[in-house]
């Protein structure tokens, strides 16, 4: 398993890390789209070091990209493929892990 | 010997399980995070090279002190990281963490749980690239990232200087640092602030080191405003002088001083208490973090003191413990340990006074600002509750009628606010409108999780 920093933050990211990170690459997917990041980063940081937000909010649908980054506001909950959820901030990303920003089909959802 | 259970692996956990360790005891240590620390003593991911010192300056002797500690008694208590508390009921901590759900009783039980931003609802805050100012320390210290290359501080906090000159020394390009109160009630404020000279020193280093930088520091910055479409562009403001300004940028940190998580103390049995200095609620405790029988607490999750004042509750609440247990305690310990305690908390009075956070804004709040960002309550709605016949005469009702505080963060980040809000649309006082009464669980429990039989 390769060891080091994952690749550089595109110029769309969110987040820029500014620190090295020495541990070993794991790949995540968020809507099918691969990303890599560092075994121990956060599922929030690695999806916004690659973009510009984390889903929509529930209420309104306006875009979100977590707040409190403390597992407080609980902004940043995030759906995993097989049904599950995660809350972004507090969640290592570990390598497999598929991510979809919005409910799985049939889930039931607000306006 | 007792059965000793504590919440919250931070400052004011950590320095509560020393003490109960060096009298023989092995507490359970109940932590949300993966790391010990709390968010002021927060340490690195593992593998992540942070310039911790250089970062905490003068306060990365007590964090290094603090993880030392902890290292050393590590084998003499159980520690439970990432391990959600989510309800205390009948004796008994409910947790939740990826093995399940378990019951532990306790004979004792020390909350120290923290404290949270408050935040005032303002024009674009819920925008993507608007974080909490603490949250953009965690992210710092946690994860070594920064919310955004050029990034806007805006608020009524003294961490406004220290979050601005982290991020600027990891190479962030500060914008500006937009503090709300005006200068003149950091002087008046000094009294309070000489309690603590060596605190009151730090901040105004801060203060020198950020000028030294040429980051402009606006005081008495008033109708903050954060523009965008899809994130964060700009923000807008007044200045004392009456003029707006806008400045461009791609974040913005909002903090305006800390609300206490008492939500547990509250399930717990606690009673709660108004302060009309810090315009919020704590749980009713003695000095020593006495809530009622067996039951403590420490920490800013009692009372907003900082990461020092959180380590002498901290060993305070565990002397309780001991001595409610029939043991004997160092009582010339306990009296400097409570005097220490009394100079900071007269300190944070100080600066609750200094950095108050401005309250008077929600009486001018414009009628399509978000208010509560889980549901989407907008401070119209609010108003127009709160003035209806049979409408939100206090916080609950107004959460029955608006879904205000019914979303997932429970109300940490909007029921302050939307109780000022209702209560200047009423011209009635602020405590009136109560607080919202907590639920367990204090926070979402996945849906698999049920407690084994």
């Amino acid at each position: 398993m390769a060891i080091g920093e994952s690749r550089p933050d595109p110029s769309s990211a969110r987040l820029i890390r500014v620190a090295r990170f020495n541990s070993p690459r794991v790949r995540i997917a968020v809507d099918g789209r691969t990303i890599e990041a560092n075994a121990g980063e956060s599922v929030l940081a690695a999806m916004l070091r690659a973009g510009r937000e984390i889903g929509k909010a529930e209420a309104g649908g306006q875009g979100r990209a977590g707040f409190c980054l403390m597992g407080a506001c609980q902004d940043c909950w995030v759906w995993l493929a097989n049904g599950g959820r995660i809350r972004a901030c507090t969640t290592a990303a570990a390598d497999g892990m598929e991510i979809v920003t919005g409910a799985p089909a049939g889930f039931p959802r607000n306006a | 010997m007792p059965e000793v259970v504590i919440v919250g692996a931070g400052p004011a956990g950590l320095s509560a399980a020393s003490v109960l360790v060096e009298h023989g005891l092995r507490p359970v240590v109940i932590d949300e995070a993966k790391r010990p620390g709390g968010q002021a003593y927060r340490a690195p991911a593992a593998g992540l090279d942070l310039p911790m010192d250089a970062l905490l300056g003068s306060e990365s002797r007590k964090y290094r002190r603090l993880h030392a500690r902890f290292a050393a008694i590590a084998g003499q208590l159980d520690h439970w990281p990432e391990t959600l508390a989510w309800n205390v009921q009948e004796g008994k901590v409910f947790t939740v963490s990826r093995s399940g759900i378990e019951a532990l009783a306790y004979d004792a039980l020390i909350l120290a749980p923290g404290a949270v931003d408050r935040l005032m609802p303002v024009k674009g805050w819920t925008l993507p690239g608007v974080y909490t100012l603490g949250g953009a320390q965690v992210l710092l210290k946690d994860q070594g990232c920064l919310i955004g290359r050029r990034i806007a501080f805006g608020g009524s906090s003294p961490l406004l200087y220290l979050a601005a000159l982290q991020c600027r020394m990891m190479g962030a390009e500060v914008v500006a640092v937009l503090d709300t109160t005006p200068f003149s009630h950091k002087i008046g404020a000094a009294p309070k602030l000489l309690a603590s000279p060596r605190t009151l020193a730090r901040g105004l280093a801060y203060l020198a080191k950020l000028r030294s930088r040429g980051i402009p520091v606006r005081h008495g910055v008033r109708s903050l405003e954060i523009a965008g479409a899809e994130g964060v562009e700009g923000v807008t403001y007044r200045e004392a002088s009456g003029e707006i300004r806008t400045l461009a940028c791609d974040a913005v940190a909002l903090g305006f001083g800390l609300r206490p998580e008492f939500q547990l103390a509250e399930l717990a049995g606690s009673a709660l208490r108004y302060d009309a200095t810090f315009r919020q609620w704590f749980p009713v405790c003695d000095i020593d973090g006495r809530l009622a029988k067996g039951l403590y607490t420490a920490g800013d999750g009692s009372a907003i003191g900082g990461a020092d004042a959180a380590e002498l509750s901290g060993a305070l609440a565990a002397y309780a413990v001991l001595e409610d247990n029939g043991a004997s305690v160092p009582q010339a310990k306990l009296r400097s340990l409570r005097r220490r305690l009394r100079r900071l908390r007269r300190f944070q009075e100080g600066l609750a006074s200094a950095f108050a956070w401005p309250h008077a804004w929600l009486g001018e709040t414009q009628d399509d600002v978000i208010v509560c960002r889980c549901e989407g309550v907008t401070a119209g709605e609010v108003r127009r509750i709160a003035r209806a016949e049979f409408g939100g005469s206090e916080i609950n009702r107004m959460k029955a009628l608006s879904r205000l505080g019914m979303g997932r963060c429970q109300g940490r980040f909007c029921a302050l606010a939307a109780a000022e809000l209702s209560a200047a649309a009423l011209g009635r006082p602020h405590a009136d409108f109560g607080r919202l009464r907590g639920q367990a669980p204090v926070k979402p429990l996945p849906m698999s999780a049920r407690l084994e039989p």
